[in-house]
């Protein structure tokens, strides 16, 4: 038991820190589309890690498949939207920040 | 008369492919939890059934997709393609935190370049694959000619994609078309 | 197995990051920053109710968790067509 409480602990602490650092890029980076980078893929890795914690604490259980669709429908969905956000931006104009510029 | 035949037996095929899954699907999400407990009902089952055929008869052109070739040997390409797309998140994240915290630097640029797929399937995967690697997003894509516009975050990530080409060889490998 | 306290510091700082996720909402310049500020609330969203629902011990919690995944996917695909093309549907 405490063994299963330790390991799920780890992946939720990761999970954590790595949902924390894309909050901060989504404040620090210098335009739209370079928040997009940290938002998208920081995401992805810690809705993972923290669902992958629960379905450790769970055990092997009917909820654990549950955890495990949402996870993968969110694996497929997260990069579409994120493409069709940077699509949308790109096909509307929105300038690229270059080495230099000014922050936008 | 024969082709005929051929597309009424997928056509079969397709429907029962997609009632045997919807049905699993409704088990899996509802019945466990609010049904099994109780003593066995048929009227509550034939909900399920009912559901499941009604979305059957929605979606089944749509589900299943036209037989291509060699199916079975493209699924049992694409699994450990799947797990060394979970390695190239972990690594994806690493790098992104490395530029958030200010060790390696921000240079954006957008690059375009050809390919050598043409599928529906190879394209999307390969779009997937470029938005979960480090340090690159799809923009666009033109799939006449599979020519694909890319945001990359520095010029490491780019050359990745330009020079290296790992990535297109590995799909190419997955989708025969190389 | 009674574990909620790790839940219950990951459900607080989930919910800090959605705080400073809306100063983007809020100031963030343009259209866009502020779909993406949604976009990402929305998937932070999805991780703190599942992690709510083990907290006050109600797993059931994952069925809504589901549901809102499904139905922020929705609405950031036709906010994104929307921005893009000024309309929904072209006839």
């Amino acid at each position: 038991m405490l063994a299963i409480d330790v390991i799920s602990t780890i992946f939720l602490a990761a999970g954590s820190l790595i949902m924390i650092t894309g909050t901060v890029g989504l404040l620090k980076f210098p335009d739209f589309y370079t928040r997009l980078h940290a938002t998208g893929k920081c995401d992805t890795l810690g809705q993972i890690l923290i669902i992958l914690g629960c379905m450790i604490y769970e055990g092997f259980t009917f909820i654990t498949i549950k955890l495990l669709l949402v996870s993968a429908f969110y694996l497929l969905a997260g990069p579409a939207s994120t493409h069709a956000l940077m699509k949308a931006a790109y096909v509307t104009g929105l300038p690229v920040w270059k080495k230099g510029d000014k922050r936008m | 008369m024969e082709m005929t035949e051929m597309v009424e037996d997928h056509r079969t095929f397709s429907i029962a492919l997609t009632f045997c899954i919807m049905f699993i699907f409704w088990l899996l999400l509802s019945a466990w939890t609010i049904y099994l407990p109780e003593p066995y009902d048929l009227s509550k089952v034939s909900r399920g059934i009912l559901a499941a055929l009604i979305v059957t008869f929605l979606t089944y052109e749509i589900f299943v997709p036209g037989r291509g070739e060699k199916v079975l040997l493209k699924t049992r390409r694409f699994i450990p393609y799947v797990g060394w797309e979970l390695w190239q998140i972990y690594l994806a994240t690493i790098d992104v935190a490395k530029r958030v915290f200010g060790i390696l630097e921000v240079d954006p640029q957008i690059i375009e370049f050809d390919t050598t797929l043409r599928s529906d399937f190879a394209l999307v995967a390969f779009a997937d694959s470029i938005t979960l690697t480090p340090g690159t997003i799809t923009i666009d894509v033109e799939p006449e000619r599979g020519r694909y516009i890319v945001h990359a975050i520095a010029k490491g990530p780019a050359d990745s994609l330009t020079v290296d080409q790992t990535m297109q060889k590995k799909v190419g490998y997955v989708f025969m078309e190389e | 197995m009674v574990m909620i306290l790790p839940f219950l510091v990951v459900g607080i700082i989930i919910a800090s990051t959605i705080l400073v996720c809306s100063y983007r909402v809020i100031y963030g310049p343009g259209t866009f920053n502020r779909i993406v500020a949604a976009n990402v609330i929305g998937t932070k969203a999805i991780v703190l109710l599942i992690v709510v629902g083990y907290i006050i011990e109600r797993p059931h919690f994952i069925d809504i968790a589901l549901m809102y995944a499904v139905i922020a996917f929705i609405g950031t695909i036709i906010i994104a067509k929307y921005a893009e093309r000024g309309e929904l549907c072209s006839r």
